[in-house]
């Protein structure tokens, strides 16, 4: 398998992405400028986080329009793997490959700290190798990280299983103070209808190595690897 | 032909910037202030001088680029240059 990580400008995790990706399994994995208008020889691409063109107007509302998108919303809609994180995830909602918009956090604070999120889907191709219902502690680092979709939609979304993680308590409940940016929901990550585009606000990438606090991401970056 | 729009979040969609905007005010006496709203407000001039065309092209810049659907409404005004 081999994937890509998307660099814009303002881009700020693509090198911790590359990092996670090149140790686990020793990936094959390569940056790809957002210039770039070929996504040939690739099976995924991860859209890192960041603050792509400076978050202007809203964040990833610019980076949709990116020529390596249009490439990107082809990609997807062949069924292959695409990765949105934090800001990536943004950038999904905006290109419309995921529903839902990311919006000011509640309290308006940038927050960045761990958390612990809830695995409600492990039926995907990112979450196989989780147990369901399982706990992980992986950091947030966003301002903009609120998710909304209107009642109607949450419940297509409830429906078809295409809530992959919600922010809960260490031991799994959810509250409304262990949902850190007031997310409709409680959601922290979305997949779309066909389960090869996931969305998620925190970073998988930075929870990888036990020294830095927590590798629980690497469940979620090696079950992508297969 | 000048263009003005306002973008605003959408009714029914909680605004935490305009509700601690709002408390602010309160704190500073001004009581009878209410509802605070922030939205945005989008200027530029357009190389169109029939009214129904610049329309048209205003519209489609809102619903591509310049508000998101899911949560914001748009609104305009044309002037005269």
């Amino acid at each position: 398998m081999k994937f890509g990580v998307v660099v814009f400008p303002g881009s700020n995790c693509d090198h911790d992405m590359y990092h996670a990706l090149k140790i686990l399994a020793g990936n094959e994995v390569q940056f790809i400028w957002h210039q770039d208008t070929s996504l040939a020889g690739f099976d995924g691409v991860v859209l890192p986080g960041g603050f792509s063109y400076g978050d202007y107007l809203r964040a990833g509302a610019i980076a949709r329009f990116s020529p390596i998108l249009q490439e990107i919303i082809r990609f997807a809609k062949k069924g292959k793997i695409v990765l949105g994180i934090c800001n990536g995830f943004q950038v999904l909602t905006e290109s419309g490959l995921l529903p839902g918009a990311l919006m000011r956090n509640q309290n308006l604070r940038f927050i960045c700290k761990h958390v612990y999120i809830r695995t409600e889907n492990n039926q995907t191709v990112f979450t196989k190798g989780l147990k369901s219902g399982q706990i992980l502690r992986i950091p947030i680092a966003h301002g903009e990280g609120k998710y909304y979709i209107d009642d109607h939609n949450l419940k297509k979304l409830d429906e078809h299983r295409q809530i992959v993680f919600r922010y809960c308590s260490p031991d799994g409940q959810l509250r409304d103070e262990y949902n850190p940016n007031g997310s409709k929901a409680s959601i922290a990550g979305v997949i779309n209808k066909e389960g090869n585009v996931l969305g998620m606000m925190p970073h998988p990438e930075r929870a990888i190595e036990l020294l830095l606090g927590s590798a629980d991401g690497r469940y979620l970056l090696e079950s992508m690897i297969g | 032909m000048k263009v003005s729009i306002q973008v605003r979040l959408k009714n029914g969609i909680l605004d935490p910037q305009g509700k601690t905007v709002n408390n602010a005010l309160h704190h500073l006496g001004f009581k009878n202030i209410q509802n605070v709203r922030i939205g945005k407000l989008i200027e530029f001039d357009i190389r169109e001088a029939d009214k129904k065309k610049a329309s048209v092209i205003i519209e489609d810049a809102c619903k591509k680029l310049l508000s998101n659907p899911v949560i914001e409404d748009f609104s305009y005004v044309l002037g005269e240059d």
